[in-house]
């Protein structure tokens, strides 16, 4: 039983970490159904940012907000400059862009950085509740790193639901044009979108940061399990990234602790193709041909 | 209130609109008539900027607007009602409703706008808080004028508010406009394909065939020509 609380307050944690990255990949698909793989390679530079800031001696938390502000500004920067053009040409065009932004991005920090992995603060003691006897595997920085989340997605919900701008970025995201002829400036609406996707994304880099190192390539794996997640929930619905990311982090801890942590990455095909046989839209998504 | 010279459009190598000259008298409703085809939803998404003409101007209200982009020229008084399917199904009536108004940044207009709207259109308010896919056809079609009268244009342009709804329903919408336009000074331009309809409550009317005008005329005399009615209207 012990183990099966510890396993659990593991899944837990890491689901939140996949939950804002399938966030990240959601927010984007909804908008401009495109699937961004740039994200990991957008977390990743985002989150050396946020490396650089603690080795010339700044706080965690000033390299959180720096980390975060570029996530913004660079997935602002990559939608305008990068993805706005090929925008109205076939889907494919822009899954393209978004790879070669990847390809870029790990370049860029291989250059600048090396292969080398770095290790990243964690907020909070590591060490897991409880006393010397009996210790929980979950810590305080594990408790920060689900509050946040949380706290992010509330926000983001409220933003969406009950402020104009959330209407219109909705708005914008469901029906452009019709949108357009209310007057919402679509264009900028996707601008934001995507800064905010690569806001969250920034975030879930730090969070996960002291867990896998940073490397050009140390996300690689929180990419494809936030992906999985995303599709889980459906691609379409920020509630549905939140229930797919807690329910991989919570089957892939048990995977881990009950068969093995080899058998992870096998165990996250596992359930996405489940999934994708019984619920081929996901457990959120609209049964494709709804829409009219 | 707008005058459309020359207008020609295609989508890619399909030519949609050719040489089409309209004029709209301020206050009035002006029918666009035509078959299936003819050019006429064509010829609204040109002049509310979701498509580019190739040759041609359209000026509203005492300006060029040609190839403006839409969501500027509801900010100058255009307002682009698209048919009932253009309700946003995800969104619920009433959010529906403030995005209408949402571009003028009015709390206090988006409140009594809305508490207006609902009064014009009474079946809404009893589904204010549904998502707008629940709605019937009906419904759809009033909350998409609705929608559009939350920006308090001065220049309506409707596409086919009665296709697909009951007589009685689209009657009703019909009338309704018919009032807005008596006691508000609103201007239509109204498309329809039900040209019984739109002649009864239009003052002025043109028709459209093969993207052509071939009919340009007050809505009494065209409804009273037996070779229009024949050859065009299929009445």
């Amino acid at each position: 039983m012990e183990r099966f609380i510890d396993l659990t307050l593991a899944g837990v944690t890491s689901g939140a970490i996949y939950a804002a990255v399938a966030l990240a990949l959601v927010l984007i698909w909804r908008a401009t159904r495109i699937v961004n793989f740039a994200q990991g390679g957008m977390l990743m530079i985002t989150t050396f940012i946020g490396y650089t800031v603690i080795q010339h001696g700044g706080s965690y938390w000033l390299a959180l907000a720096v980390a975060i502000v570029s996530g913004l500004v660079l997935g602002a920067v990559v939608e305008r400059v990068l993805i706005r053009p090929v925008e109205n040409r076939s889907p494919l065009s822009a899954v393209v862009v978004t790879f070669g932004v990847l390809v870029l991005l790990q370049g860029l920090a291989g250059m600048i950085f090396g292969g080398t992995p770095r290790s990243y603060p964690p907020a909070f003691s590591i060490i897991g509740f409880g006393n010397a006897n009996h210790r929980l595997l979950f810590a305080p920085n594990d408790l920060w790193v689900v509050l946040v989340v949380v706290g992010v997605m509330a926000v983001l919900a409220l933003v969406f639901r009950r402020t104009s701008i959330g209407l219109r970025m909705r708005a914008a995201a469901f029906a452009p044009e019709v949108a357009r002829l209310l007057g919402v400036r679509v264009g900028r609406m996707l601008t934001l979108g995507w800064a905010l996707a690569a806001g969250v994304g920034a975030l879930a880099g730090v969070l996960v940061a002291p867990t896998t190192f940073v490397s050009p390539t140390a996300f690689d794996a929180t990419l494809v399990y936030g992906f999985t997640a995303a599709v889980i929930g459906g691609l379409d619905s920020p509630p549905g990234a939140v229930v797919g990311g807690a329910s991989l982090g919570l089957a892939l801890s048990y995977v881990s602790g009950y068969l093995g942590s080899d058998l992870v990455p096998l165990g996250a095909l596992v359930v996405l193709m489940v999934v994708l046989m019984v619920r081929p839209s996901g457990l959120f998504g609209a049964p494709a041909g709804r829409r009219v | 209130m707008l005058d459309v010279v020359g207008l020609t459009a295609s989508y890619g190598p399909v030519r949609a609109l050719e040489d089409v000259d309209l004029h709209v008298e301020q206050g009035a409703i002006t029918a666009v008539l035509g078959a299936n085809g003819a050019g006429k939803t064509t010829l609204l998404r040109v002049i509310s900027g979701l498509l580019r003409p190739q040759q041609g101007t359209v000026r509203f209200a005492g300006r060029d607007v040609t190839r403006r982009p839409p969501e500027a020229l509801v900010r100058l008084g255009m307002a682009h009602v698209p048919e009932g399917r253009g309700v946003i199904a995800e969104l619920t009536v009433e959010e529906n409703l403030r995005l209408g108004g949402l571009w003028r940044r009015d709390r206090a207009w988006l409140r009594a706008g809305t508490s207006q709207m609902f009064e014009l259109f009474p079946p809404l308010a009893a589904r204010r808080s549904k998502r707008a896919e629940l709605l019937s056809g009906g419904e759809r079609q009033m909350l998409v004028i609705a929608r559009s009268l939350m920006s308090r244009p001065q220049l309506l342009l409707l596409d086919e508010p009665s296709l697909g709804l009951a007589p009685l329903v689209s009657a009703q919408i019909i009338a309704t406009l018919r009032e807005l336009c008596n006691e508000t000074g609103l201007t239509i331009l109204l498309v329809e394909q039900n040209a019984a309809t739109a002649l009864s409550v239009a003052d002025f009317a043109i028709v459209l065939n093969l993207g052509r005008k071939v009919e340009d005329d007050r809505a009494e005399r065209l409804a009273a020509d037996d070779r229009v009615r024949h050859a065009y209207l299929g009445m």
